[in-house]
Formats: structure tokens, C-alpha cells, sequence
């Protein structure tokens, strides 16, 4: 057997061994090879659909892996310089999830920023645990949300000493990181412990000059989507744990939830990527970087558009930048981001990642090429000409500081009612209600209802967000809590 | 010797031809390039392995795209010419001795230096002192045009690889940006015959209808290009392409050609029943 570097793809070589014996399949899944379902073996393509196949001796157990899942696990260890690596098919949602149920429980404190992404606050829901908001300060030209300054971290700290955890975004949707270094210094003196969303960040761990890793920084735990910038396939993902951090423990939690018939598409996807990352990511960052440059050059010189970089570093709430989110704000166009975005779809048959009030985001990766970032320039510089108009009217995004009423488990759980929107102002929100993407909530189930978040919605709506989470899908009513707090 | 260049003109029809040799084969940055010598077509350049000219036809092509607008507009003093790394549009144009400035913008560098040393007879215009060569993408020249030129001639690829950002709504939007208030924009419009070349052609149309107050479609019979029906873009802010024909003053020039005449201007204009069908279905929402 060839020994374990990172140039091996453990899983990825027991399928295509498995391949070769033919083996004959009276086990599930029923499609058996693809056979039973000639119409997905057409569109998906018959390599594909033989992959698809259930846990077994030669391929491991995701729940309790003892060979070739484990050997992968070993890999991306190494490769994420993590203690143990968590191959996870639920999503980052589900490796979030994990990170928050493994560290709290009913009652327990949670210090993170309010604008995590709502698996943060589900797993709250989940466990019962309390989240102790750190407001992150807000940009005032750009109305997007930042990280947390290290001494917002460090008074909460002292106000919720017993809190169990810090979670930071490493970095945010939009590319702003905290200074994680100091944040983890800060958590382990005081026995807590430090744990990263790096959703948007599975680049850091490869990448020349950009922002420092999770777990270089010394974090505790991070959930790191290897399907974003990593290229593995939609719904595969990672959780990195530190050595403090009990693996088997982790593994417990993560079998709570996570399905017991992992796909083997996710897993070997998850091994191949990390591979291709650790042999070849540093050149493949590298090209990433150089295309999000040249884009942002040639954007700020339309006009109009500001898309930002480094220079926004401000030593503290905007520690540092990942140079390879191209998020342009659109106010100065007279556009509301939203708008932008929809009009690059229905115009132009451009994609991007999502549009908020103020900005866009265009999500680079590795498997971009410069002919299609002459198309993305060229059409908001089209965009510009033929829908630009006055800025009056647009409303920026404003951080609205959330008061807690109670707990996101209670307020889920309680006595409800549903009421139109708008006579719920005062009253305790019991359910999520986002803009998706980028599914931050603007409120979360426990949290006091204002006049101003009210608005806020309002606009969204009516410039045409996706707005998800509530039991009512037109947004038309809410539910709150029965008992008025 | 059996030896022949196919290309599959969709994935279920072939077309061959005889090779005598092959000349020049390489790969740019872009694309793959090949030259070959064929007894019936003469010499003749294929990239990505789909046929681009050759000896015997390119002047049809070539004619079709120059001739046309310049019979309508009375005063093409600067042109745009994206692709045409060939030289053909080129050599078309300089023979017109009121035009001022040509600028051609070819994506690679590689097409030029090999049809300048293989196929001279269309490459051979390509050091008139009123051509400047710029190498860069299209797309990204003319975002930072405006009002400053009188015809743009699109000589593209196809809509799939290096040219298929010169099929988009954000490309003909910064053309119409690019002219002058009586500009005229022509293009290679694909085939209308085959069903995936027509969905390709219809969409072309549709982003082109968006983008002009004025969108005709013209044709012209190729023989080594998919179906031999080939079909052009005529788009103008201000020019229509039959009333707006001047054949005194096109004739007056006495320029020679072998395909264009100003009479046969008027007829590539009158196109098939399906054609206007598949053009139509698009024009109808605006």
C-alpha cells in the first residue's frame, strides 16, 4: 500500500478498486448502478450514478470510520493543519450545527456577532443555548455589517464570564475578518473557547496573503465549506477541530443529526478537492486573487461602482480583507444592490452570489476565467448606462442592535399567535425572517420586534429580496409570542 | 493516401475534405489553430477544429460583411473591427480610400502571425497605415468606447469558446454605445438551419433587437460553413439597409468585387419563410 500523503485520494481509490471488482449489488440504493432509473443515469451519466453506493467494508462508515474515511479525514487534518478533520455531507449548516451543540447546552451563554448566519441560530434553537450579541460595527458609505472589534469582544467577555464560547466569522459574506489571533487569546484566558463559521474562507488554509486560518489563529473549531471556494461538490463540507477538543465527542454530536447513508458523490468530492487544494491551491488562489484585482480595477474605473479591498483595513473591526470576495456597492449608481442583481440575471443571464441594499457580491473562484470577468464588468457597466439613475430614495442597511427577550429555544417553543406585520411592533418574534442570500436573519426567534426592523423588511420586500424563514410565506403575518414580554 | 479534415457540423452530420497536407499546427493561449492545403478549397484555417475560411469561399464572407454596410452609410470615416485576425474584413475596408482609421481587435496574437504567413491572400492588408491591431477581448475594448465610430463589423467565432462573450447583450449594448448617432454595427449571425445553430442565431437576434432601433438580417450562400446558409447582422441607430442603399454612389467607386452587387444587397435582405418565422418569434415582444 502506498503510504498517506496528500497526493493519495483515499476514497476516491476505494471506489474506482470497488468499480473493478463488479460486485453484485443486493443492497440499497435501489437505483442499483443506475439501472433502475434510466432517466438519472441519462441526465447524471453512468460514472455518476455507479459511485452512488451505500456505505460497505471496503468503503468505510462515515459514522464510525476505521479505514479509507478516516484515512481522508487524516489527509485533510493535515492538509487544514487541524488536530481531526470532520468529513461532513449536511452541509456547513450541519458542521455550524455540530460546532454549537458540542460546546453548549441548555442555558449556556454564547458570545458571537449578530450577523451569523442562521444555522448559528438554529443550533441555538436546538440546544437551548443564549446568544450574547457583539454588535458589529457597521460602515457607514457602504451599510454593510463588520467584524467584531477585539474590545467589544473583550467587555463582553467580562459582562458573561461562565459564556462558553466565542464564535467569529472568518470572514464574513462579504470578505471582512475579524482579528481572530487576538479573539482566541482572549477566549482561552478565560477558558472559553474559540470557534470560526469559515464558510466563506476554505481559501485561507491555501492561499498566499490572505487572512490567517481558523486554525492557524488557534481556534478551537471551525466549519469550513469546502463547496464555496474549495470546488468540492454542493453540500460537502468540513469541521476542523483543535487539539482541546475531545474527537470523539465531536463525532457523537455530529451523528445526532448527520444522515447515516453519507453519499459517496459528497465524500469522494471532498477527498479529491482536498488534493487538488493542497498540491495545487496555492497557484489556484493565486490566479483568484489576480482575476478579483483586475475586476475591481476595471469596475471602480466605470464609475459610479465602488467595489472595495484592503484599503477599508482599519486595524480592528476590519482586521483584514479576503481579496477574493468581489463585493461592489451600487449606491452611487442609484441602484439598490438587489436591483443589480436581479438585472444582471434577467438582462444578461449573469448569476451572482446576492445582492443586499447596497452591494453585490460576485463569487470568484477556482474555475473562473478572464472571458467571464469581461462579461460581468461589461454588463454592470451596461447596467450603469441604461438603468443608472439618482441615489435619493435608497435606503442603506443599517446594524439594528437586537434586544434578546428570551432564549432562541424558549421563543421557538412558546405559546404562539400569528398577527399582520405591522401591528407586531413591541411584541417577542418566535421565527426567523431573512433575506436569502445571504440567509443572515434580520430577526431571530426571541427577539423584540421594532418599528425600525419593521421598515427594514418592508423595503427589502418591495425591492424584491427573497425573503425566507417565517411560517407565513408572503411575510404578510408573523408569529409572535402569545405572552406579551 | 485517404486523408481528410471532418468536422462535425452538428453531432450527427459530417463534413469532409480532402487534405493535401497540413501546413501549421499550434496551440495559443486561446485556442488550437490548423492550416491545411485541400485540392477543391485551397488552402484554409480551422480553429478549435472547426473550419474558419478557406481560399475558395472566404470572399463571399468577407464581401457580405464589408460591402454591405458600406453601401448604406454615406460617410464611414472610423471603423471597429472585432476578430477578423484573418485580415479578410481588412482587406475588404482598405480598399475604400475615405476611410480614416481602422481599429481591429483580435484576441490572439498567434491567428494574426499565422494567416499573415499562410494565408497571405487575406492577410495581406494588414500593414495599411490606417490599421491599428490592438490584442486584447473584444468585450473589454469597447467598454471604454463612446460615440466614436461609424461602423463596427463583428467577424466572430462561434458562440461556444473565445467568442461567445461577442454573442452577449452587455457586448451589442457597448456597441451601440461605441458609434456615433448614425452607426451601423454588422455581425456574423450564424446559421439558421440546424437546431442548435438557429437557437443561436434566434438568441443573437433577440439581444440585438434589444440593444438597436433598427435590426435587419441579411444572408449569403457559404458552402464550407454548416447548412452553406449563412446569415449577417444589420443593426443602426439611424440608416435602414434598402432605403437607405445608395447604389449610384457604391457603383460610382468601381470597386470589383465577385459576390456583392448592389442588386444582390437588395435580394440578401429577402430571407426564407422559416428565417423570418425564427426571427419574429423574438422581434414580437419588443
Amino acid at each position: 500500500m502506498k503510504p498517506l500523503s496528500q497526493e493519495r485520494a483515499p476514497i476516491y481509490e476505494a471506489l474506482e478498486e470497488f468499480k473493478k471488482m463488479r460486485v453484485v449489488p443486493f443492497d440499497v440504493p435501489g437505483h442499483k448502478r443506475g439501472r433502475g432509473n434510466p432517466e438519472l443515469t441519462r441526465l447524471l451519466g453512468e460514472a455518476c450514478v455507479a459511485m452512488d453506493v451505500n456505505s460497505m467494508k471496503p468503503l468505510d462508515n462515515l459514522c464510525h470510520p476505521i479505514s479509507v474515511i478516516r484515512e481522508a479525514e487524516e489527509l485533510a487534518a493535515q492538509a487544514f493543519g487541524a488536530a481531526h478533520a470532520f468529513l461532513m455531507v449536511g452541509g456547513t449548516t450541519s458542521a455550524v450545527q455540530s460546532m454549537i451543540l458540542a460546546v453548549a447546552k441548555r442555558g449556556d451563554e454564547i458570545i458571537l456577532p449578530r450577523n451569523v448566519h442562521r444555522s448559528v441560530m438554529g443550533a441555538m434553537v436546538l440546544c437551548g443555548a443564549i446568544p450574547v450579541y457583539v454588535n458589529p460595527e457597521c460602515d457607514d458609505r457602504l451599510g454593510i455589517p463588520l467584524g467584531m472589534s477585539a474590545a467589544a469582544v473583550k467587555k463582553a467577555i467580562e459582562e458573561h464570564p461562565r459564556a462558553k464560547a466565542i464564535l467569529v466569522n472568518n470572514p464574513t459574506y462579504y470578505g471582512i475578518c475579524s482579528d481572530i489571533r487576538s479573539i482566541v487569546r482572549l477566549a482561552h484566558e478565560k477558558g472559553m473557547l474559540c470557534l470560526a463559521d469559515e464558510a466563506h474562507g476554505t481559501h485561507f488554509y491555501f492561499g498566499e496573503g490572505l487572512p490567517v486560518s481558523a486554525m492557524a489563529a488557534g481556534a478551537d473549531m471551525a466549519a469550513v465549506s469546502m463547496h464555496k471556494s474549495g470546488g468540492s461538490l454542493t453540500q460537502s463540507s468540513l469541521l476542523l477541530t483543535g487539539p482541546a477538543v475531545s474527537a470523539g465527542y465531536v463525532r457523537q454530536i455530529i451523528n445526532l443529526t448527520q444522515t447515516t447513508s453519507g453519499s459517496y458523490l459528497l465524500l469522494s468530492s471532498l477527498d479529491i478537492s482536498r488534493r487538488n487544494l493542497a498540491l495545487r491551491g496555492r497557484e489556484a488562489f493565486a490566479r483568484v486573487v489576480e482575476l478579483a484585482n483586475y475586476a475591481r480595477e476595471e469596475i471602480n474605473a466605470i464609475g459610479g461602482y465602488y467595489a472595495y479591498s484592503r484599503e477599508l483595513i482599519n486595524g480592528d473591526s476590519i482586521y483584514d480583507f479576503d481579496v477574493t470576495k468581489l463585493s461592489v456597492n451600487t449606491l452611487d449608481v442609484g441602484l439598490a444592490g438587489i436591483e443589480v442583481y436581479d438585472l444582471l440575471r434577467d438582462e444578461y443571464d449573469i448569476q451572482i452570489e446576492f445582492g443586499d441594499l447596497g452591494n453585490i457580491l460576485a463569487y470568484l473562484s477556482i474555475g473562473d476565467r478572464p472571458r467571464e470577468i469581461e462579461r460581468l464588468v461589461s454588463a454592470l457597466s451596461e447596467v450603469r448606462r441604461r438603468f443608472g439613475r439618482d441615489k435619493s430614495g435608497l435606503m442603506k442597511q443599517e446594524y439594528i442592535d437586537p434586544e434578546v427577550a428570551v432564549s432562541p429555544q424558549d421563543a421557538f417553543y412558546s405559546e404562539k399567535e400569528s398577527l399582520p406585520i405591522r401591528e407586531t411592533a413591541g411584541r417577542v418574534c418566535s421565527e426567523f425572517v431573512m433575506c436569502y442570500p445571504p440567509g443572515i436573519p434580520i430577526l431571530a426567534p426571541g427577539e423584540r420586534i421594532t418599528k425600525e426592523i419593521l421598515d427594514y423588511i418592508e423595503y427589502a420586500k418591495k425591492k424584491g429580496c427573497s425573503m425566507t424563514g417565517p411560517e407565513d410565506p408572503e411575510i404578510l403575518r408573523l408569529n409572535v409570542l402569545k405572552d406579551r414580554l | 493516401m485517404d486523408y481528410w479534415f471532418s468536422e462535425f457540423q452538428t453531432p450527427h452530420v459530417k463534413f469532409s475534405i480532402r487534405i493535401d497536407r497540413q501546413l501549421f499546427c499550434g496551440q495559443s493561449e486561446f485556442q488550437r489553430i490548423d492550416v491545411f492545403d485541400s485540392p477543391e478549397f485551397g488552402r484554409f484555417l480551422a480553429l478549435d477544429g472547426y473550419m474558419m475560411l478557406t481560399e475558395k469561399d472566404e470572399f463571399i464572407y468577407h464581401e457580405m460583411i464589408t460591402h454591405v454596410p458600406m453601401a448604406v452609410h454615406p460617410r464611414v470615416k472610423d471603423v471597429l473591427v472585432i476578430g477578423a485576425g484573418d485580415g479578410g474584413v481588412i482587406r475588404e475596408l482598405t480598399r475604400y480610400p475615405d476611410v480614416d482609421h481602422i481599429d481591429m481587435v483580435e484576441i490572439d496574437p498567434l491567428v494574426v502571425e499565422v494567416c499573415k504567413k499562410y494565408l497571405p491572400k487575406t492577410a495581406c492588408r494588414l500593414d495599411d497605415p490606417r490599421l491599428s491591431i490592438h490584442y486584447e477581448d473584444g468585450l473589454r475594448f469597447i467598454r471604454s468606447c463612446e460615440d466614436c465610430y461609424d461602423l463596427i463589423i463583428v467577424d466572430s467565432t462561434d458562440p461556444f469558446g473565445p467568442g461567445e462573450g461577442l454573442f452577449t447583450r452587455e457586448f451589442y449594448g457597448n456597441c451601440y454605445k461605441a458609434l456615433r448617432e448614425d452607426g451601423i454595427m454588422v455581425n456574423q449571425h450564424e446559421s439558421p438551419f440546424y437546431s442548435e445553430d438557429a437557437i443561436a442565431c434566434q438568441r443573437a437576434h433577440k439581444r440585438i433587437v434589444e440593444s438597436f432601433p433598427i435590426s435587419k438580417v441579411y444572408q449569403a450562400h457559404i458552402p464550407t460553413y454548416p447548412s452553406g446558409h449563412w446569415l449577417f447582422g444589420f443593426a443602426s441607430k439611424k440608416y435602414h439597409p434598402l432605403r437607405d442603399l445608395d447604389e449610384v454612389r457604391w457603383n460610382m467607386r468601381g470597386l470589383d468585387c465577385n459576390y456583392y452587387t448592389t442588386t444582390l444587397h437588395k435580394g440578401a435582405f429577402y430571407i426564407p419563410a422559416y428565417v423570418e418565422e425564427l426571427l419574429k418569434d423574438v422581434e414580437q415582444e419588443y
